[in-house]
């Protein structure tokens, strides 16, 4: 993407964006919400944060891998674990990178 | 009979435990944004512009894999779509304010600012100054997030690109959805999700991960809407 569209575009998700936060406060004042839309909701960030990591996690080369050499993945699932074991996200994210670059100096070095 | 000072700081007090954890985070949306090659002058921009972690990360990625603007627009749309119900939420309790205070308080209005001022509305007392509690909130992180974004953007730029440090952005988003996942539906409906995203990746223009996050939200209320009806 072009610089010209990189600004385009984080300036329209910042109108949206501020659209949904005065949705209420400003425009709409005390309507409910229907309660359908309101139990969605609660899957919205799982949804869609699961649809970026799985690709990241089991595409190489833009082909599906799930061998060992798929280092990515590896350190994926270690992530997935620390996560599951501490809900700590600052400890996640270095064993993840931790797990990786020795990894990828292992791979390099066979 | 608290003074609008007082709330402010008090506001502003409240949030410093969270902006221990928002800090960590805010350097490693600048470092992705970097190693994602998107310019520094934009990646701040972003923080000021945008406001929004979640949905921050989220453009990053789609843009380091090339995906069309207008869909990075709208998955961003899409995670960003629960702050409506934040402004539902706090409007009862702004309506009487003027329209500047208004826009205000909605601009600062994110997860982390919303998760104390919601709770400090609902206590009893001190009506007339609340607005300015919710003020020292947002803008207490507000300025850790323009701060720790900064700082990220300038350890970017000096970090070389064989430290795999984009790939702290995937990272981020599993440590943000694992803690999540508190039963079987949440769980089922994150797979459902990742495994259509697996599968149609043949979609153009990315288009797959709207797709797939569409399929995990029907697939997580289907479950839940047999588990407990709604109540007509």
């Amino acid at each position: 993407m072009s610089q010209e569209w990189l600004w385009v575009t984080i300036i329209l998700v910042g109108l949206l964006t501020l659209g949904l936060r005065l949705s209420f406060i400003v425009f709409i004042g005390k309507m409910q919400i229907w309660p359908i839309i309101q139990r969605a909701l609660r899957f919205v960030p799982i949804a869609v944060l699961s649809a970026l990591i799985a690709p990241v996690l089991f595409f190489k080369d833009s082909s599906l891998d799930v061998s060992l050499s798929n280092i990515r993945l590896l350190a994926g699932i270690l992530a997935i674990l620390v996560a599951w074991r501490t809900k700590n996200v600052l400890l996640t994210i270095l064993s993840g990178i931790a797990c990786l670059l020795i990894l990828q100096v292992f791979v390099l070095s066979h | 009979m608290k003074t609008s000072l007082s709330e402010f700081l008090h506001g502003i007090r409240d949030e410093l435990p969270i902006l221990l954890g928002v800090l960590p985070f805010g350097m490693v949306y600048g470092v992705s944004a970097i190693s994602a090659g998107i310019p520094a002058s934009i990646a701040q921009a972003m923080s000021c512009i945008t406001f929004a972690g979640a949905a921050q990360f989220v453009i990053v990625q789609l843009i380091a894999a090339g995906t069309p603007w207008l869909v990075v627009i709208l998955t961003a749309f899409i995670v960003n779509i629960r702050h409506i119900f934040y402004s539902a939420s706090v409007s009862p309790y702004t309506s009487t304010l003027h329209p500047l205070w208004k826009w205000l308080l909605a601009y600062l209005l994110t997860d982390e600012a919303y998760a104390v001022t919601i709770l400090h509305y609902q206590k009893v007392g001190n009506e007339r100054q609340k607005h300015w509690y919710f003020l020292g909130a947002g803008l207490a992180l507000w300025t850790a997030w323009q701060l720790s974004t900064a700082a990220g953007i300038f350890l970017g730029g000096h970090i070389p690109t064989s430290w795999s440090l984009d790939f702290a952005s995937p990272l981020t988003f599993i440590a943000l959805v694992v803690p999540a996942l508190k039963d079987r539906i949440s769980t089922t409906a994150a797979l459902a999700s990742g495994l259509t995203a697996l599968l149609v990746t043949v979609l153009p223009l990315k288009l797959g991960i709207v797709l797939a996050a569409l399929v995990g939200i029907a697939v997580g209320l289907t479950l839940e809407l047999k588990k407990t009806p709604l109540i007509e």
